[in-house]
């Protein structure tokens, strides 16, 4: 039976649904499905194969847990900023409701897939122990830890690609997740650099230039896969460092989070 | 401060080189960026220049880096085109901000370039006949289009790379194209939800992943060599 065939059949039917699946389903469609018209079981495909995904690989549930953490945090850095009176300007709501809204799905979407696995939302202090006391009074402050959360999402879920390098579809949802972090970054860059009067600051992080040091240790790296960078191509090493993200151990980034995390 | 990197000595330099290598040597002309321009205004592809070579991507992880190597050729060479000949009413800070995009795909294609060594595809002949310089929604579109399009390539990948450096850097460079297609979107529709627009994340929060075949196949109209991407990762 041709599998791959039957994959195509399926994108004509529902491309993105299937594009998501295809790696994970493939096993799953040689032993249950014989004809195209079991594109109706997509849905039910779908929650088994991420339930059992999750379940084969410690590494992953490992992996999809830390996510969790740091999406209830950011979940409910955005509600509360959302919900609260004057502090995101009325210009401003909508890509303030759009990144609430997909953190939301995050988590919505990792508590399904490890079910019962999944940890239970920490406590969270979003005033970081009162060093962001006026992050839910002052645009400024709350822009600037929000630049600081996603640049630190993006990092955190970069980390943790080579340990799901052998959980294909994981390591696909995890990518799928990484690059929406990525978006959010880069249009909040754009608001804190308005808001805080920081020209320098760019969608892109240019060396490892930031409000907090720990955030963007080691963005300044030159040197990609074993090779120095320094002149390629005739560009500055601002380009270049601002050309590659980093990425953060879990150790670096729970470091960072600490005291997002009610004692 | 960071724009104090693209004198105007430096950005006709590094366009003439990109000129060089993508259009003087694979596609035997003269091309001087003026040439280049004027060929882009054609309604249709030049009849004369076919583009009838096959590139072969190869295979397993080589054949990822050639299919990224590919991708960011053109984009490359796109935003090359956007900064020679800059759209009627450039702004300053676009300018900017397009000028360091095309400042980070050429540094990725060269990277890429460098990293394959001997491995390493050709230079791709671009073909933008179909895109009208002249005019910022036409320029701003196809940025959008050739940034999402390499966060869903790049994220369809993923999976196929078997070497965890070569994942790590694949997943380093993702992420400047997200950040890319969110500020061009954040440039077309400012202020709203555009910059990770329902139209492009689902409903779970999950940007696109696209595998190299569909991707191919949507770049197909922006390149005059065929690309056989049939091995990439395998």
């Amino acid at each position: 039976m041709d599998i791959f065939k039957i994959i195509d059949e399926f994108q004509k039917f529902d491309g993105d649904a299937v594009g998501r699946l295809e790696h994970a389903t493939r096993r799953h469609f040689m032993n249950r499905v014989s004809s195209k018209l079991a594109a109706v079981a997509v849905p039910t495909v779908f929650a088994s194969v991420v339930n059992k995904a999750y379940a084969q690989s410690a590494a992953a549930v490992d992996v999809l847990n830390y996510a969790l953490t740091l999406e209830y945090l950011e979940d409910e850095f955005y509600k509360a900023g959302n919900a609260a009176a004057n502090l995101i300007p009325a210009a401003d709501k909508a890509i303030f409701t759009q990144i609430g809204k997909h953190e939301t799905q995050h988590v919505a979407f990792l508590v399904k897939a490890l079910g019962a696995k999944a940890i239970a939302k920490p406590t969270f202090d979003l005033f970081y122990g009162g060093a962001f006391g006026d992050v839910l009074t002052n645009y400024a402050t709350f822009v600037t830890v929000s630049s600081a959360l996603e640049d630190t999402g993006v990092r955190a879920y970069k980390g943790q690609a080579g340990a799901l390098i052998a959980d294909p579809q994981i390591l696909e949802y995890a990518l799928q997740v990484h690059s929406v972090e990525a978006r959010h970054a880069a249009v909040v860059r754009r608001l804190a650099a308005t808001v805080t009067g920081n020209a320098a600051m760019k969608g892109w992080i240019t060396g490892k230039a930031g409000a907090v040091a720990a955030i963007y240790a080691g963005e300044d790296n030159m040197t990609q896969g074993g090779v120095d960078l320094t002149g390629l191509a005739s560009k500055s090493p601002a380009a270049i460092t601002e050309a590659f993200d980093e990425p953060l151990s879990k150790e670096a980034v729970l470091a960072i989070a600490g005291p997002f995390f009610k004692k | 401060m960071k724009s104090d990197n693209n004198t105007d000595n430096q950005e006709r330099k590094n366009t003439s080189a990109v000129n060089r290598r993508l259009f003087l040597r694979s596609a035997g002309l003269a091309t001087s960026i003026g040439a280049f321009a004027l060929s882009c205004k054609d309604d249709d592809p030049d009849p004369m220049n076919p583009g009838t070579d096959t590139v072969d991507l190869g295979s397993g992880d080589t054949g990822v880096l050639n299919y990224a190597y590919a991708l960011e050729q053109l984009e490359a060479a796109f935003y090359t085109q956007v900064i020679a000949t800059p759209y009627a009413g450039m702004t300053d800070a676009e300018k900017t901000i397009l000028t360091d995009i095309r400042d980070h795909e050429i540094i990725h294609a060269e990277f890429f370039k460098k990293a394959l060594g001997a491995n390493a595809i050709k230079g791709l002949t671009p073909n933008f006949a179909s895109i009208d310089f002249t005019k910022r929604d036409a320029v701003l579109g196809a940025a959008k289009l050739f940034e999402d399009t390499g966060v869903a390539a790049y994220n369809g990948a993923g999976k196929l790379i078997k070497d965890g450096g070569i994942l790590l850097l694949a997943g380093k460079i993702v992420s400047v194209e997200a950040r890319h297609a969110a500020v061009i979107r954040d440039l077309l529709t400012p202020k709203t939800a555009g910059f990770a627009g329902d139209d492009i994340v689902d409903a779970n929060g999950f940007d696109k992943a696209v595998a190299p075949a569909d991707i191919l196949a949507a770049v197909k109209g922006y390149v005059k060599d065929t690309i056989n991407g049939a091995n990439v990762g395998k």
